[in-house]
């Protein structure tokens, strides 16, 4: 592909190309819901398809005899979360429990992908696209992790905020669901209604965006670092600080990896847990 | 940082996802965990329940166990009671007896002596008669004298 296309960006395209979406369109304002991003759907699918596949290797041959390693594995995973969304949630949790479990494993399998070096995903879509349509490498766009995009994040703690409104009314009932948006916290005063009503308000938004914010940061940074990274070794050349830079992207990329991987399934912990204490808060009448 | 479309199938594929492990990896996964934890807990059970049967057996065998022995004590002091009360007796009758004996023994000799009294008792009176005829020198009517001897016979 040398010959077709020499593609040499400097930092800044490195990396505006990096965080460009492979989108059905080019997106030009800031909220456009015609546009899709390809690349987070179906790394998000893959990701979803594979904890799915995992679990359900793991449902299929469960027993209650002696586990296997990789039974015992996942049943470390399910019982955690048991125990999490026992103690936080008060209720019937034949849906909740699940839910944290698919949402822990999910996003600890989109978080990962990370993991993988920076360029060997969009390098190996140049290369599909080349020879599939003749695309030039430099149009090829394609940003592999789905938790970096705010759309992929906010989407589940959409699904989040959705939930516990769900569980809002069913377990209060719909008059007692609004009676609480009015009444909490200040008091039941009529005057001190538009308040509670604003707080509470502001509460549900500050929940679903703080949630879906927090991950997206997080994974966001960590590529951002990876990309930085990984430029290091752009520069590599035959004289002393271009060896010196091929060692210190070992050393970094290194470190960070290291690091990542704590970031990585703590940020699903996070919103896991997050996730049962809005819902266990939803539950509890105040 | 733009918000679009993917958001919602987002939303979408997450309701899904959590849609298939609520019908088909929780409820296999927790029910396997669950019944082995039955299991565990019926086996300690089982095992708590050995251990107290095992407990009222060795408790059951040590007082059966003590009952014998003290049975066996019984016997043994009640055999040893018999045994002194069957000497006892033995040594009683073996008093009597030789009492009797002694006692028979002495009527005899008591027989032999009044016997043999009365013999001598016969044989003075012909000898006092015989010395006094010699000291006499004459012929003492036995007839006559009679009734002297049969009372000097009487004081002897």
């Amino acid at each position: 592909m040398a010959d077709a296309h020499v593609y040499a960006p400097n930092a800044t395209e490195y990396i505006v190309h990096h965080l460009a979406h492979w989108q059905t369109s080019k997106q030009q304002s800031i909220v456009d819901f015609s546009v899709i991003n390809i690349d987070t759907v179906l790394f998000s699918v893959l990701c979803l398809g594979l904890t799915l596949w995992l679990l359900y290797a793991a449902a299929k041959r469960a027993t209650s005899g002696i586990p296997t390693k990789f039974q015992a594995a996942i049943e470390i995973l399910v019982e955690l979360v048991e125990d999490q969304s026992r103690s936080i949630v008060h209720g019937n949790r034949a849906f909740i429990a699940p839910l944290a479990l698919t949402v822990f494993v999910w996003i600890v399998m989109m978080n990962a992908i990370d993991l993988l070096p920076v360029d060997l995903l969009p390098k190996i879509a140049a290369l599909f696209g080349w020879y599939a349509a003749g695309a030039d490498a430099h149009d090829v766009y394609l940003r592999p992790l789905p938790t970096a995009d705010l759309n992929g994040t906010l989407g589940m703690s959409l699904g989040v905020l959705l939930l516990m409104l769900y569980y809002g009314v069913k377990i209060k009932g719909v008059g007692g669901f609004i009676h609480e948006l009015f009444c909490a916290p200040f008091g039941a005063h009529p005057l001190l209604w538009p308040a509670n009503f604003l707080l509470n308000l502001i509460e549900y938004l500050a929940k679903m965006v703080s949630l879906g914010m927090r991950l997206f940061g997080n994974m966001y940074a960590g590529e951002l670092l990876f990309f930085l990274i990984a430029l290091m070794g752009g520069y590599v050349a035959l004289n002393t600080t271009g060896v010196l830079l091929a060692f210190a992207q070992v050393i970094a990329g290194t470190a960070w990896l290291m690091f990542h991987i704590l970031i990585v399934l703590l940020q699903a912990f996070i919103f896991m847990m997050l996730t049962l204490v809005y819902i266990g808060q939803a539950h509890e009448s105040h | 940082m733009s918000i679009n479309a993917t958001l919602f199938i987002q939303l979408i594929v997450f309701f899904i996802g959590v849609m298939i492990t609520m019908k088909f990896i929780w409820p296999p996964l927790i029910g396997a965990l669950e019944a082995r934890q039955k299991k565990i807990a019926d086996g300690l059970a089982a095992g708590e329940r050995g251990r107290q049967d095992l407990l009222s057996a060795e408790k059951r065998a040590h007082e059966a166990d003590r009952a014998a022995r003290e049975r066996a004590q019984e016997i043994v002091a009640q055999s040893e009671k018999r045994a002194a009360a069957v000497i006892e007796e033995a040594k009683v009758a073996a008093r009597t007896e030789a009492e009797r004996i002694a006692a028979a023994a002495r009527a005899d000799v008591e027989q032999e002596v009044q016997r043999a009294r009365q013999m001598l008792r016969d044989q003075v009176a012909v000898l006092a008669v015989a010395g006094a005829e010699r000291i006499l020198k004459r012929e003492v009517d036995p007839q006559a004298h009679a009734q002297m001897l049969t009372a000097l016979k009487q004081e002897l």
